[in-house]
Parts: C-alpha cells; sequence; structure tokens
C-alpha cells in the first residue's frame, strides 16, 4: 500500500480552462488522505470545474493532480475507477433501467471480461443500497423515483463502486433537510468506517461546517480562503466570497459555525 | 458466439432473464424463417429434401437450386439482417437516441454514391462489364462508405467526439452526397439507372456464394470485439463524465464502437444495397421486447436477421412477380417509425 503520509490527491501548479475561458491558474491544493473536505463558493466559481479536475474528467491546461502520490495523467482510467470515484452535478438517468441495476453499474471498473459478476459484487450493491435507504425501491424504474430518491440512488451507485476516495458535487441538491443529512451522516460515516476520504461541493454553508474538517472557498479564480470551518467562515471572507453580509455564531447543536445572514431593512417596492 | 454477446451483463441480474428469454426467441424465429426462406420458391424444397441435398443424396436439380440459388440467398439475408442489426443496436446506444441509425454515420450515402458511379460511369460497356460490374460494385461500394464514415467522424472531431456533433456532421455530409447520387442518375443513360436505381433499393437477387464471405468473415470479426464493448456501453448510458469517472475509457470506447458499426454496415450495404429501416427497426423491438433502456445486441441481430429473411422471402414469394427485399422493410419500417415519433411526442407531453 501507499504511505499513509502521502496525500490522498495533490493538485499542483494547476490551470484550468475551458475553450474560451480560464477558471483557476497556478492552483496547489493537497487533500490528506482520510479528511472530508469541502469546496463552496458562489454559482460559477470553479467547483465543479476543480472537482472534474482532480477526477481526470478535465485534462488541466498546465499542472498536474497526482493521486496516492502517482499522476493521474497516463494511468488507466479504469484502475483510477477502483481507486476514486465521481458523481457529477448532472448524472445522465438512463430509461427502463431498475434502480439495482443503476447502482450495479458502480461495479463497472471491478469487472472485466476475465472477472464478471460475482457474489462480491452482488453484496456491495446490496449493502449501498441498504445503507442510502432505497434498499426497498431497488426494482422500481429508476426514471420513476423523486428527485430526492433518485439522487440517493446515485450516492449508492458511487457506494457501490467501494474506492478510498470519493467526490461528490451537490450530493444533496433535491433533497429535504432531512434527507440532506442523512446523505452527509452516510458521507461521515462512510470516512468514519472505512476512512475514505471525501471531496464534496455543498453550498449550505452551516451544513458544509457541520460535517466538514476542512472548507475550501472559492471564488475570483482562486483558493479564496482554506482551513477547518472556524478558521474560514468569517463575515470578511462571507462578503468577499458571496458579498453575504453575515453573522457567524456557534451552532447550538454542534458547535460549528453557523451562518446567519443579516436582513436589510424592509424596502418599498 | 452471437448468444454470447450480452452473456455477460445478461449473467447478473433478473432483467438478464429476460434479454435471454428475448435472445432465444429471437434465435428460434431466424431458424423458422431460414427454413421457410430455403423450402419457398419457384420449387417446394421442403426440409427433408434440403438435409438430403446437403448431404448430397438428393437429386441433381435440387442440390442445383439449393445451393445455387436458395442458399447463399438465404444465408446472405442472415448476414445482412445481422449485421445492420448489431449496427443499429451500437449506434442507437453510443448516441443515445433512439431514432439514430448508422446512416447517420454517412456510411450508407458514401457507399451509394461509389455504387451508382460504379454503374453510370464504369457500366458504359455493359458487355464487358458485368461480371466486373459484379467484382466491382461492393468493392467501390466498401471503399466509399468506409471513406465517408471516416470523412464524417474526422470532420465532427475536436478533441474528442461527442454524439451530437457526429449526427450533425453526418447529417450534412449524407445531404450533399445524395445531391450527388441524384445528379449521377441524371446523367445515366436509361438501362443504368435503372441498374442503380435497383441497387438502391436494397436487392438481394443475384446473390452467390461470392456475395456472402467478405460479410459473414466482417460479422465473425466484428462480433466478439461488440461484445467486448458491451458493459461500456451500458455504463456511457449514464453520461460522458459519469462514464469515465467508472473507469470508462471513452474516446477509445466510443471509436471503437462507431468503427464496429461502420464496417458491419459497410458490410451489409456492399452485398445487398442499402436495406432500409432494418438498423433502425430491429434494436428498438428487441429493447421493448426485453424491457430494456437499451437494445440488447445478440436479439438486435438475430431479429435483424429474421426480418432480412422474411422480407426477402415474401418479396420473392408473395406476389407474382419480385419486390426487392428494400422495399417491402421499408413499407414495414416507415410506419412503426411514424408510430414511434408519435408516441414520443405523446410521451413528452404528458411527463
Ligand atoms: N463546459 C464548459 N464550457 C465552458 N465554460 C464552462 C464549462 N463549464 C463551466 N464553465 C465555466 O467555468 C466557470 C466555472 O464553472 P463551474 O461549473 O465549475 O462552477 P460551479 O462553482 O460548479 O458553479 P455551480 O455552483 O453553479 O455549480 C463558470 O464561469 C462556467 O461558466
Ligand atoms: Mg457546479
Amino acid at each position: 500500500m501507499t504511505d499513509t503520509r502521502t496525500p490522498a490527491l495533490e493538485a499542483r501548479d494547476l490551470t484550468l480552462a475551458y475553450e474560451h475561458a480560464v477558471v483557476f491558474e497556478h492552483l496547489d491544493l493537497t487533500i490528506e488522505r482520510g479528511s472530508v473536505t469541502t469546496f463552496v463558493g458562489s454559482n460559477g466559481s470553479g467547483k465543479s470545474t476543480l472537482l472534474k479536475a482532480l477526477a481526470r474528467l478535465l485534462a488541466p491546461r498546465a499542472g498536474s493532480v497526482l493521486l496516492d502520490g502517482e499522476p493521474l495523467h497516463g494511468q488507466s482510467t479504469r484502475a483510477i475507477a477502483r481507486r476514486l470515484a465521481i458523481l457529477p452535478q448532472k448524472p445522465l438517468t438512463p430509461s427502463a433501467t431498475s434502480v439495482r441495476d443503476l447502482v450495479s453499474r458502480g461495479r463497472h471498473p471491478h469487472q472485466s471480461l476475465l472477472r464478471p459478476w460475482t457474489t462480491t459484487d452482488a453484496a456491495a450493491v446490496e449493502a449501498a443500497l441498504a445503507a442510502t435507504g432505497i434498499a426497498e425501491l431497488a426494482d422500481r424504474d429508476a426514471a420513476s423515483l423523486s428527485g430526492g430518491q433518485l439522487q440517493r440512488a446515485w450516492i449508492a451507485l458511487v457506494l457501490a463502486q467501494e474506492t478510498p476516495v470519493v467526490l461528490l458535487d451537490e450530493p444533496t441538491t433535491f433533497l429535504d433537510l432531512s434527507h440532506q443529512l442523512d446523505v452527509l451522516r452516510l458521507v461521515r460515516s462512510m470516512n468514519a468506517e472505512r476512512g475514505t476520504t471525501i471531496v464534496m461541493v455543498l453550498h449550505d454553508l452551516s451544513l458544509a461546517a457541520r460535517f466538514s474538517d476542512r472548507l475550501v472557498v472559492l471564488g475570483q479564480g482562486r483558493v479564496l480562503a482554506d482551513g477547518t470551518p472556524w478558521h474560514v467562515l468569517t463575515p470578511g471572507v462571507l462578503r468577499e466570497a458571496f458579498a453575504l453580509d453575515a453573522m457567524v455564531i456557534p451552532d447550538p447543536a454542534t458547535g460549528t459555525p453557523l451562518v446567519v445572514p443579516h436582513e436589510p431593512a424592509l424596502r418599498s417596492i | 458466439m452471437i448468444a454470447q454477446l450480452d452473456a455477460r451483463t445478461g449473467s447478473r441480474r433478473r432483467r438478464g432473464s429476460r434479454t435471454a428469454t428475448v435472445t432465444i426467441a429471437a434465435a428460434i424465429a431466424m431458424l423458422a424463417a431460414v427454413v421457410l426462406g430455403v423450402a419457398i420458391g419457384s420449387t417446394w424444397l421442403p426440409l427433408g429434401d434440403v438435409v438430403r441435398a446437403l448431404l448430397g443424396i438428393a437429386d441433381r436439380t435440387q442440390e442445383f437450386i439449393l445451393l445455387t440459388f436458395r442458399l447463399p440467398r438465404v444465408v446472405c439475408a442472415v448476414l445482412v439482417g445481422a449485421c445492420l442489426g448489431l449496427a443499429g443496436a451500437l449506434t442507437q446506444t453510443f448516441s443515445r437516441n433512439p431514432l439514430a441509425t448508422p446512416d447517420i454515420l454517412g456510411v450508407t450515402s458514401g457507399a451509394a454514391v461509389g455504387a451508382v458511379a460504379t454503374i453510370v460511369i464504369g457500366g458504359g460497356t455493359y458487355a464487358v462489364g458485368s461480371s466486373l460490374l459484379g467484382f466491382g460494385i461492393p468493392a467501390v461500394a466498401t471503399v466509399f462508405g468506409l471513406a465517408t464514415a471516416a470523412f464524417v467522424y474526422g470532420l465532427s472531431w475536436r478533441g474528442g467526439v461527442d454524439s451530437y456533433r457526429l449526427i450533425l456532421t453526418g447529417i450534412g455530409v449524407t445531404a450533399t452526397l445524395t445531391g450527388l447520387t441524384s445528379y449521377l442518375l441524371l446523367q445515366a443513360q436509361i438501362t443504368q439507372a435503372a441498374a442503380a436505381a435497383h441497387w438502391l433499393t436494397g436487392s438481394l437477387s443475384g446473390v452467390s456464394w461470392t456475395s456472402v464471405w467478405p460479410v459473414l468473415v466482417v460479422l465473425v470479426v466484428v462480433t466478439p470485439i461488440a461484445a467486448a464493448q458491451s458493459s461500456a456501453l451500458e455504463v456511457s448510458g449514464l453520461g460522458d463524465d459519469l462514464s469515465v469517472g467508472l473507469g470508462v475509457a471513452l474516446h477509445r470506447h466510443r471509436l471503437i464502437v462507431i468503427a464496429c458499426a461502420v464496417v458491419l454496415t459497410s458490410a451489409a450495404v456492399s452485398a445487398s444495397g442499402p436495406v432500409d429501416f432494418v438498423a433502425f427497426v430491429t434494436p428498438q423491438l428487441a429493447a421493448r421486447l426485453a424491457r430494456r433502456g437499451r437494445p440488447p445486441l445478440a436479439a438486435s441481430a438475430l431479429l435483424g436477421a429474421s426480418l432480412v429473411v422474411v422480407a426477402d422471402l415474401v418479396g420473392r414469394a408473395a406476389l407474382p412477380w419480385e419486390v426487392p427485399v428494400g422495399i417491402v422493410t421499408a413499407i414495414v419500417g416507415a410506419p412503426y417509425l411514424l408510430w414511434l415519433i408519435s408516441r414520443h411526442r405523446s410521451q413528452e407531453r404528458t411527463s
């Protein structure tokens, strides 16, 4: 196995760009093994872009990404998929596919012509269905699920992949508050029980603070702030990153920072 | 070998058993179609006589009819149908579009220009040419078909090929080539134009063993390559990002799938001319029967084979005069297309 001190993921001097727009230049970032890191930032600040680059979905214009100390570039995409899973922001739901079949696709990187479907694969799928609480939906057509149920099926797919590193782009969209908490608790327990390294994108700052070891605030083409939730979530950073006027108080339930926006006096319209 | 196409994915789960049932049913349908196709014709050849002829213990006339006319024609129908069904299933899956056919890759229109040009330009000296044409048309059609597909692929390449751009490029190139074919037809003498029109409708009359071998070789070579992409095809339905995340080398996968579809279509078109709607109808039929989002490869190929054998049989035996197989499949396929589109629309409206 790799040295436990090697970071799980490392971005070195990364420049990320689309055809006409540069999103990040010379970005360095290290993700410690066994940590839960959350990217926050306003819409279009580049959270998905950075996550995609860490998962080799977007080739950097310059610089490199290292997984367990080895550059992603040059490794077979299947070998990477056995160590790193990503749930993109907008996966496509195939038609006429049961939830169980959908989740089963998470086993794809572990299969080959010489190693077909086994009981290990089936067990991983059933465990993922149970962990996300959708076991009783397993035989339903995925296209018929509600937004929140489907979101849990996607997370089950990534769970079934059983990788030491998991990247999640907005895993809580479409979920009601109680299911958001379910997903984030599931993420934390994956981290606690299997030691899975998690990198995710969230919009709710208080939930991000509650469930993450570390927040990375992205904006203006760079990392605006990086550190523990209490270190990062300051009124100054919030103003810079979100143009938000807010105070930060301890969450009475957990003691983690709670972002409470100020409300300007009502203007007449 | 075909039966193993979906075996890997099929062995997985309950859904697999339904796919297996449909595949077996399609294989039985194909065998029944072949038996009928061999038996029925100007001379009735029941199964017993066929077996005797194959063993070399039937009378000479029957053996001659079977080995020279009936069998190559039916075998060619099986192969052409299987190629088109498989190519259609591959195209509809990678493009995530149930209305897509391999024609969008430009193979068919390219082959048509090649074939018609050979007939019109090379067919001037018909007396010398007729045997030369028999060899020449498939060869030229293959070269033109493959070259057009390569051109379409190249034109839609931009650091990778996405299926949407590929389809649009294919439509544009097809329109241009169809215009060129029409122009060639206008320039042709009436006998050449008739021969060209006959080729363009897709026909199996005049097929001999010479036409069978290239298609057989292509099918035998391409089928395992396509089968190896089966589980990647399943994953690629989840979108480009998640496919790569699950370990599919997307560009390579897509290139292999497109190349398989192109080569299969090219082989079929070279042997029989374009037999319309098979590549479109049979994968959809197979997907619906198996209740799956994507067409199962083996069942699509077997249903394609059944459809072409039956359509050819209807075309040569149901009416007092012979109707080319391509016209029969178009008559069956066009209403199915309309029905599918109308259903598609009404579903979108209700959802
Ligand atoms: N495929 C693309 N082609 C061109 N530009 C893109 C593409 N995807 C994103 N961008 C641009 O890159 C920038 C960063 O986008 P990104 O999707 O990473 O933002 P984000 O932080 O994930 O936003 P959101 O919170 O809305 O998901 C944006 O300006 C966006 O317009
Ligand atoms: Mg995003």
